[in-house]
């Protein structure tokens, strides 16, 4: 057992885990945050991906004691008061979720992709950048819209306030 | 329509609470007290069980019990069923060997559970399940069905000799073999429906919780139908009597057919719970979901298709061989019976249809209803039947299906299907237009320049959804009925409440379902709740599978939504003093025709609650409820066409363009619609290019357990696809409605094999094809 602290969606947090508790255990049962998901066990689905130090990882391919220190959020994270994140509302505006349960690794995936390309990104590099993320409901094809369409307006807001 | 009503694209009213990290599935669910369960289970495909020692699991940390099977039995726990009775064409009842919960005796699938831990941590759950120790004495193990018929091949239930389950029939034998006999052409192939894992993202799970003051079990699970789950843990596996059990399935995360079924493990986590005094959750890692979940299809079929001088189908001869794995799952009968069989006609008139299906034990996991079930095998074995006969014919693909059309309807076919309507030339000439069928020879000459081979194929296919009636399939062997039911409640303060039997899992009922309510009433959808997925809440319901939401559940929704209309205007008229046959319900008002007399809905709904100012007679209170029985099965109805290029160096097949043109009659919300029938053909394509479940032939292994072996259909594998819809509405139920739910993986698979063995000249192409396969295929082909 050991004390892992980190900072989680902008709170500081510090729990006793086992040992070997991944990240995405951590998350899920001692911060009772259950938004991230466990969809495979050889890091291949995607379900389980948060932004640590403001890079997407797989939370079930890293140990708890390994992001001890960091900055970690997760899609609880991403709403402002309610408000949805402009990702998390063009999914919504798209239609880029079913069972909801790939979902908040998508999202946290397509913040990731767009903070990288910005509105440069199409459709080719959206699909080449999804590959470590499952989904079985929508067949990516509002996916891929739906990160488009963000990936638009979020570079268009950060023209905007570059300018 | 209104903006939120009918057709109307909608924003999915659940999406928020998904997209916002607070969806509740079942593995989410933490109660005081609850510890974690894990399996020990069978590394062998058969054996016998010669011992089981606990003693070092149980002195491990953390461990609170150590359960087998023997003390399940003792506890008068019962064996898990199949629901549906399959005659053999000698009369004799379906051979159902005993599948217990956890095995005792023998283990017949790597997988079989032995054993379970319920510890204080998952971790050390999993570790003590290690130290348990079983001795086994190893059998001899089959896998392929083709095989298991064999004589001399393992044997897996004393109940089932040679391993076969039923022999069954279905059409005139004669009439298809004299129409053989007298063809002009007769095209004949044997085809393999590949085996397929389902894979919903979230893995099963279930909590059970027992309350030992009250007697009463609580199972929170990830099931598409929670009513029948308890039915069938309550009447059959003596769990628990319906009262004393609830079953909830909170927000699931796809199910795809393999969430219909009750598997060992719910009744495992109840059982447990009330052994150990402990709630006891159990949540299947992805490797044991590949060990244990239902698996689809593994069908190997030898087809004969006639045709007569002018091209017209004049007989189909079919003799399928499926799969069943090592047990009987809830369903699995009726898969390649009436959900297969039935459907042999395809789009086509054929006058004699004649099909024998033999069912068989082998040691793999069980196979039963997955997205189509039996539709997608029918659907393949018609659509590259007919499409390998064109090319014998050296006629149009197109041409071909078109003159063998059904045209006119009510349409009887020979295998029990009486088709209510559709219009087939109008999906194919919809597909053919979408995919500029006519400009593909030139597109195929620009790709031969670059060295690439362009083919492109289509499907014309029909399926079956909402099966029914209770009665006719009652008198087929279902077990259960195949209604639907609805509870509308309207609030004192006129918000609604709808409780329906349906369940939804990705398919967006929350918000389909108040269109409905908002189109009839005229409120706004955020007035209206879907309530569902919990026995204590709603009283009654077969949940979702089979594209059956829609056309059943809606339309138990309408009949309960007649009553409350018929009731709220009796109450408004009274209220208005106008006749009732006057009133009219408008934007949330109900009005007098005619007039500027108006009462709003909720001084409606209040003044039923208040009860102050009733008609004479009138009980208080706004609630009505509803079953709806339908008169028969909807038919939707499509063409599919891929358009592909492979590589005949790599054999990598990439894929131009994937055209849908749906018939689902009318539409509730066109954007759900759409994302159904997107999400089908991709599971469609990871069928015909990337899936196949495979186990070692010898040991019974499975080979593909893990997404590291087990190629599922990923964002760079797939095109965006083309997608339009024809509205033939469906005459027998009140909203016009079809089902599209496995349209999309019941159409595509033919369409692209169809579209690669075009491209590579080889009509001699199986599922999956990868490139390996397709490299080889063409190769053979050019030389
Ligand atoms: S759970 Fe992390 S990649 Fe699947
Ligand atoms: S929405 Fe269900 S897995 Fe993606």
């Amino acid at each position: 057992m050991a004390k892992v602290a980190m900072t989680v969606n902008g709170r500081k947090v510090s729990k006793e885990c086992e040992d070997r508790t991944l990240l995405v255990h951590f998350i899920r049962d001692n911060l009772s945050l259950t938004g991230t998901h466990i969809g495979c066990d050889t890091s291949q689905c995607g379900a389980c991906v948060v932004h640590m130090d403001g890079k997407a990882v797989k939370s079930c391919s890293i140990l708890a004691a390994q992001a001890a220190g960091s900055e970690i959020l997760t899609i609880e994270g991403l709403a402002a008061n309610g408000e949805l994140h402009p990702v998390q509302a063009a999914f919504k505006a798209h239609h880029g979720l079913q069972c909801g349960f790939c979902t908040p690794g998508m999202v946290m995936t397509a913040i990731d992709m767009i903070n990288r390309h910005g509105a440069e990104l199409d459709e080719k590099t959206v699909r080449d950048n999804l590959e470590g993320n499952i989904c079985r409901c929508t067949g990516y094809h509002n996916i891929v819209k739906a990160i488009l369409a963000a990936a638009q307006e979020m570079g268009a807001a950060g023209r905007q306030a570059a300018e | 329509m209104g903006v939120e009503g009918i057709g109307a694209r909608v924003a999915r009213k659940e999406d928020k609470r998904f997209l916002m990290g607070q969806g509740r599935y079942t593995d989410d669910m933490s109660v005081p007290g609850m510890r974690y369960a894990a399996f020990v289970r069978s590394p062998h495909a058969h054996a016998k069980i010669k011992s089981i020692d606990t003693s070092a699991a149980e002195d491990m940390p953390g461990v609170v019990a150590v359960l087998n099977g023997k003390q399940m039995l003792d506890d008068g726990i019962g064996n898990l069923i199949c629901g549906w009775m399959i005659h053999s064409k000698d009369g004799s009842p379906m051979k159902m060997g005993a599948w217990r919960p956890i095995a005792h005796e023998t283990v017949r699938y790597v997988g079989d559970a032995v054993a379970v831990v319920v510890a204080d941590t998952l971790g050390e759950a999993r570790d003590a399940a290690e130290a348990v120790v079983v001795d086994y004495d190893v059998l001899p193990a089959v896998t392929s069905a083709v095989k298991a018929l064999e004589a001399g091949q393992p044997q897996l239930h004393p109940e089932a000799p040679g391993n076969l389950i039923y022999d069954w029939q279905i059409g005139d034998a004669d009439a298809t073999d004299a129409a053989i006999a007298a063809a002009a052409h007769v095209t004949e192939m044997t085809i393999v429906n590949n085996r397929l894992a389902p894979n919903p993202m979230e893995p099963r799970a279930a909590l059970g919780i027992y309350d030992s003051a009250e007697d009463h079990y609580t199972c929170y699970t990830t099931s598409q139908n929670p009513h029948v789950a308890r039915l069938v843990m309550s009447a059959f596996y003596n769990v628990a009597p319906e009262n004393k059990l609830r079953v909830i399935a909170p927000d699931v995360g796809g199910g795809f057919g393999s969430k219909i079924f009750i598997y060992p493990e719910e009744i495992v986590c109840l059982w447990a719970s009330k052994r150990s005094g402990v709630p006891v959750k159990w949540t299947s890692d992805r490797t044991e979901a590949f060990l244990t979940d239902a698996h689809g299809r593994d069908h190997v079929s030898t087809v004969k298709m006639a045709f007569d001088a002018n091209n017209r189908i004049t007989a189909l001869k079919v003799d399928t061989i499926a799969n069943f794995g090592a047990y009987m799952s809830l369903f699995s009968s009726s898969v390649p019976t009436y959900l297969y069989a039935t459907l042999l006609s395809g789009q086509y008139n054929i006058p004699a249809i004649h099909a024998n299906v033999r069912a068989v034990y082998t040691n793999t996991a069980t196979v039963d209803a997955y997205r189509g079930a039996g539709r997608p095998e029918a659907t393949y074995l018609v659509e590259r039947t007919v499409e390998t006969a064109a090319r014998e014919l050296g006629v149009s693909p197109a041409e071909l299906r078109r003159s063998n059309f059904i045209r006119s309807f009510p349409h009887q076919t020979p295998v029990i299907m009486n088709y209510d309507a559709g219009d087939y030339e109008a999906s194919l000439e919809a597909a053919m237009k979408a995919a500029d069928w006519n400009g593909f020879p030139a597109r195929k000459a620009e790709a031969a320049n670059r060295g690439m081979k362009r083919g492109i194929g289509m499907s014309c296919y029909i399926e079956a959804c909402g099966i029914a009636p209770s009665a006719a399939v009652g008198s087929l062997g279902a077990g259960v009925g195949l209604w639907e039911s609805a509870e509308v409640r309207v609030n004192a303060v006129g918000t609604i409440e709808v409780l329906t039997g349906s369940h939804s899992h990705g398919q967006g009922h929350e918000t389909t379902f108040a269109q409905l309510v908002a189109e009839r009433f005229g409120v706004p959808i955020d007035s209206v709740s879907i309530v569902h997925g919990d026995t204590d809440k709603v009283q009654m319901g077969m949940g979702t599978y089979g594209s059956r939401s829609g056309a059943v559940g809606m339309s138990a929704i309408v009949k309960a939504l007649d009553k409350v209309e018929a009731k709220a205007k009796k109450i408004a008229a009274h209220l208005m003093e106008a006749d009732e046959s006057d009133i009219v319900i408008e934007n949330g008002a109900l009005k007098v025709a005619g007039t500027d007399k108006t009462v709003p809905w909720f001084q409606m709904a209040l003044a039923a609650y208040t009860a102050h100012n009733l008609p004479a007679g009138m009980e208080p209170g706004l609630k009505e409820g509803a079953f709806y029985d339908p008169a028969n099965f909807t038919f939707p109805a499509g063409c599919y066409i891929a358009e592909v290029e492979v590589d005949p160096e790599t054999g990598k097949t990439k894929i131009i363009q994937f055209v849908a043109a749906d018939d689902f009659g009318n539409i509730i919300n066109p954007m759900i619609v759409e994302g159904q029938v997107h999400g089908g053909i991709a599971q469609g394509i990871g069928q015909a290019m990337l899936e196949g479940v495979h186990y070692d032939p010898e040991t019974g292994q499975l080979l593909t357990a893990s997404y590291m072996d087990y190629t599922m259909p990923r964002a760079d594998d797939l095109p965006s696809f083309n997608v339009s819809h024809q509205n033939t509405p469906c005459p027998n139920n009140p909203l016009g409605i079809k089902g599209c739910g496995e349209a999309g993986a019941i159409g595509s698979p033919p369409a692209l094999i169809n579209a690669i063995t075009d491209a590579i000249g080889n009509n001699d192409l199986s599922m999956p094809a990868t490139p390996q396969k397709v490299w080889a295929a063409a190769r053979a082909a050019a030389n």
